[in-house]
């Protein structure tokens, strides 16, 4: 099987990688790249544990071809912490313990911070919504939803 | 697998025309990826259509309708605020296929191309009267959308055929369409009945209605019957429960996991009378 040569850019550094066409953006980050962050769940779309910011949309990365991955720009959880501190809702999710075997919680964190991103007062029902993508086998779903709710609020008020 | 990604449908065409095995067209990717993945349908070749310029794209032509790109994602639809206001029906039903990361990727043209009978999209784009353009290797032709389902999991498209756009016609004062649908979860999930609705009222009376249910049959059914009813009236209750029964005796309906074929036949009455009564509010309002 011909491989491809992909350059792309994750979390802003440029990357290079060769893929085979059936692989997906996740099998590409996890097996070529190394960033394990982005987990695989179903493998479908179905669970949301690989989501991805692709070129600025809430991805699936398991619905994305590595070799589409061309010319774009990735964000994966790797990426979401600065340099020095976590992301607000990282901190939030460690300090409401909005998490307990933590294998959802990097596409959840992910895709809140796509909510939040382009809409920092959402509704209740609208986080829920926007996470029903996400599953979660383990919390029953309520911490997680008042830990994006208050990281909301927390990046209103000092905003 | 080879993947291809031409710069023009006419080098999309002629890559499907020129290549052995099965070929296969990406657009979102929801549906392709999903049966490569469990090996339901293992293309050769992959021609993704997605760098070809204008294709996630939504324009307004000059005869006033809109020309929805074959890329074109739910999220732009959605994020699409003239074309939300003028069909909100049509936007709604795309709105309902999965989760925000689905809605990212999802196309109107993948949600026909897979050929399920309970695709949310496709009874709100025939209602519309909308058609798709479809190029081919002699030359490009226009087809009703009403055309392309065919049965199971199966179109009327011919090999190599590609879809390169949805066309809307242009909307008018005192229109209104709807989808509603039964699922029972609150999201996530595949319609056990869908319907849509498009009416045209002149002075609070309707002077014509469009209406198909989806997932009753093994395609789209359009209700013609059911929709001629509803012709030269106010929706009154009386005509409601009558529309009502109508649909739920056009239904045709298998009994699976979702639904029985006795409680779909049921409930296809209700959504419908819902669907209609949405479309006629929304009809009087848009002036």
């Amino acid at each position: 099987m011909t491989k491809i040569h992909v350059k792309t850019n994750i979390n802003g550094d440029k990357v290079e990688f060769l893929a085979d066409p059936r692989e997906t953006l996740l099998d590409c980050l996890r097996d070529h790249i190394g960033l394990t962050g982005s987990k695989e769940g179903c493998g479908t779309g179905d669970c949301g544990a690989c989501s991805c910011i692709f070129d600025g949309d809430l991805v699936s990365s398991c619905l994305v071809l590595g070799v589409e991955a061309e010319g774009k720009s990735i964000e994966t959880i790797e990426g979401m912490a600065g340099e020095k501190e976590l992301h607000p809702l990282q901190k939030k999710f460690i300090e409401m313990a909005a998490l307990q075997c933590g294998f959802c919680t990097p596409g959840i964190l992910i895709a809140a911070k796509a909510l939040l991103d382009r809409n920092n007062d959402p509704t209740e029902s609208e986080v829920r919504y926007w996470l029903a993508g996400n599953l979660c086998r383990c919390t029953g779903y309520d911490k997680i939803i008042k830990a994006v709710m208050e990281t909301a609020r927390d990046i209103r008020e000092t905003a | 697998m080879q993947y291809h990604s031409p710069s023009s449908f006419n080098e999309a065409v002629a890559i499907s025309n020129s290549s052995s095995g099965l070929v296969k067209y990406l657009a979102g990717g929801t549906d392709v990826l999903v049966q490569l993945k469990i090996g339901t349908k293992s293309p050769d070749h992959l021609i993704d259509i997605k760098n070809i310029p204008g294709v996630r794209e939504i324009s307004l032509r000059d005869d006033g309708g809109y020309t929805i790109g074959a890329a074109v994602s739910g999220a732009q639809l959605t994020e699409h605020k003239e074309l939300s206001k003028k069909w909100p029906g049509l936007v709604e039903g795309m709105e309902l296929v999965g989760s925000a990361q689905i809605q990212s990727r999802a196309t109107l043209v993948g949600n026909l191309c897979n050929g399920s009978p309970a695709a949310d999209s496709v009874p709100g784009m025939i209602v519309a009267g909308a058609s798709v353009s479809i190029l081919n290797s002699s030359g490009t032709k226009d087809v009703l959308v009403e055309d392309i389902p065919s049965g199971p999991g199966s179109t009327s498209l011919e090999n190599g055929e590609l879809i390169t756009a949805i066309n809307l016609p242009k909307r008018n004062d005192y229109e209104g369409d709807a989808y509603l649908r039964f699922i029972p979860r609150t999201e996530m999930d595949i319609a056990v009945v869908g319907c849509a609705v498009n009416l045209s009222l002149e002075k609070g009376v309707i002077t014509s209605a469009k209406v198909v249910l989806g997932a009753v049959g093994p395609k789209v059914i359009l209700a013609h019957s059911a929709a001629d009813c509803l012709v030269g009236t106010k929706l009154d209750d009386n005509i409601l429960s009558r529309f009502s029964a109508k649909c739920s005796q056009i239904a045709k309906p298998i009994s699976d996991k979702r639904g029985s074929e006795e409680f779909r036949k049921d409930i296809i009455g209700v959504i419908a009378q819902r669907a209609a009564k949405k479309a006629y509010d929304r009809a009087l309002g848009n002036n």
